[in-house]
């Protein structure tokens, strides 16, 4: 087998702490640069996670010390796949205003599910809107890297 | 004079340059402040004339695209104008997937910026 199938983990409860989330975001970063992930590819990971970890401390538990958020990260070769879950009263995220339309342009906020939407392959958040599950499918330009897969 | 820890601010031509000491701006401690410092370039140091010199900014969140919209209306309210310059390919692509390089006036050089002021 090729070392496609080789991966990392992350299985962690964090509690409802910026410096907590941006911990475990270090950790992926490093993972997903070990594993030969570069560039635009790299960016929109760290821009959705960082979008999804700060919603999930600030707007889902509220920064409340007595609720956890976990996090479940996969780092392959080819893709990552990352859940966020966070123990508040979840969103409507079928009905999210878009932030492009032109009486919104210039709000200051909202703009992060979509760039979480935007930016990853696919995301997905269970019917309370308390999860959030996303895969990112990295380029085929990136990720082979030049090299021949024979 | 304010002082300020996260930006550097230099004059030129009547715009004040402003370049970011931070490479990633994604730390929400560091992002408040950096929203109090470009707003106080324009309540307290009274400069209206603005160019964000992203050269060497790696990342920054939407929280930080936040602080600069902000900003914007500050700018326009002080009947200025704000400008951006060097931004690396993938905060562009931020830019363009929200729709602010509508709101934004995005260059891809500090000489185009500068120059565009003159216009």
């Amino acid at each position: 087998m090729t070392s496609v199938d080789s991966s990392w983990t992350l299985d962690k409860i964090l509690p409802s702490e910026l410096d907590a989330g941006h911990a475990v975001i270090d950790q992926l970063m490093a993972a997903l640069e070990t594993a030969g992930w570069m560039g635009r590819d790299l960016f929109h990971v760290q821009m959705a996670i960082e979008e999804a970890v700060v919603n999930a401390i600030e707007h889902g538990n509220k920064r409340d010390a007595s609720k956890q958020v976990h996090v479940i990260f996969h780092v392959f070769q080819d893709r990552a796949e990352l859940s966020i879950t966070d123990q508040g009263n979840g969103f409507d995220h079928h009905n999210i205003a878009d932030p492009t339309e032109e009486e919104r342009l210039e709000q200051p906020r909202g703009r992060g599910v979509m760039l979480i939407r935007e930016l990853m392959s696919e995301a997905k958040y269970n019917e309370k809107g308390n999860s959030l599950w996303m895969l990112k499918r990295r380029s085929p330009d990136e990720s082979e890297d030049g090299s021949s897969e024979g | 004079m304010s002082t300020y820890r996260r930006i550097n601010v230099i004059e030129e031509g009547g715009v004040s340059i402003v370049r970011f000491v931070d490479k990633k701006i994604v730390d929400s401690a560091t992002i408040e402040q950096l929203g109090e410092e470009l707003n106080s370039l324009v309540t307290v140091d009274k400069r209206n004339m603005l160019l964000l010199n992203f050269e060497g900014v790696e990342f920054m969140s939407s929280a930080a695209l936040n602080k600069l919209i902000s900003l914007n209306s500050k700018v326009k309210a002080a009947a200025g104008r704000l400008k951006l310059c060097c931004l690396r390919a993938e905060i562009k692509e931020v830019f363009t997937i929200t729709r602010l390089d509508r709101v934004f006036d995005l260059r891809k050089t500090e000489e185009d910026a500068l120059a565009a002021f003159k216009l």
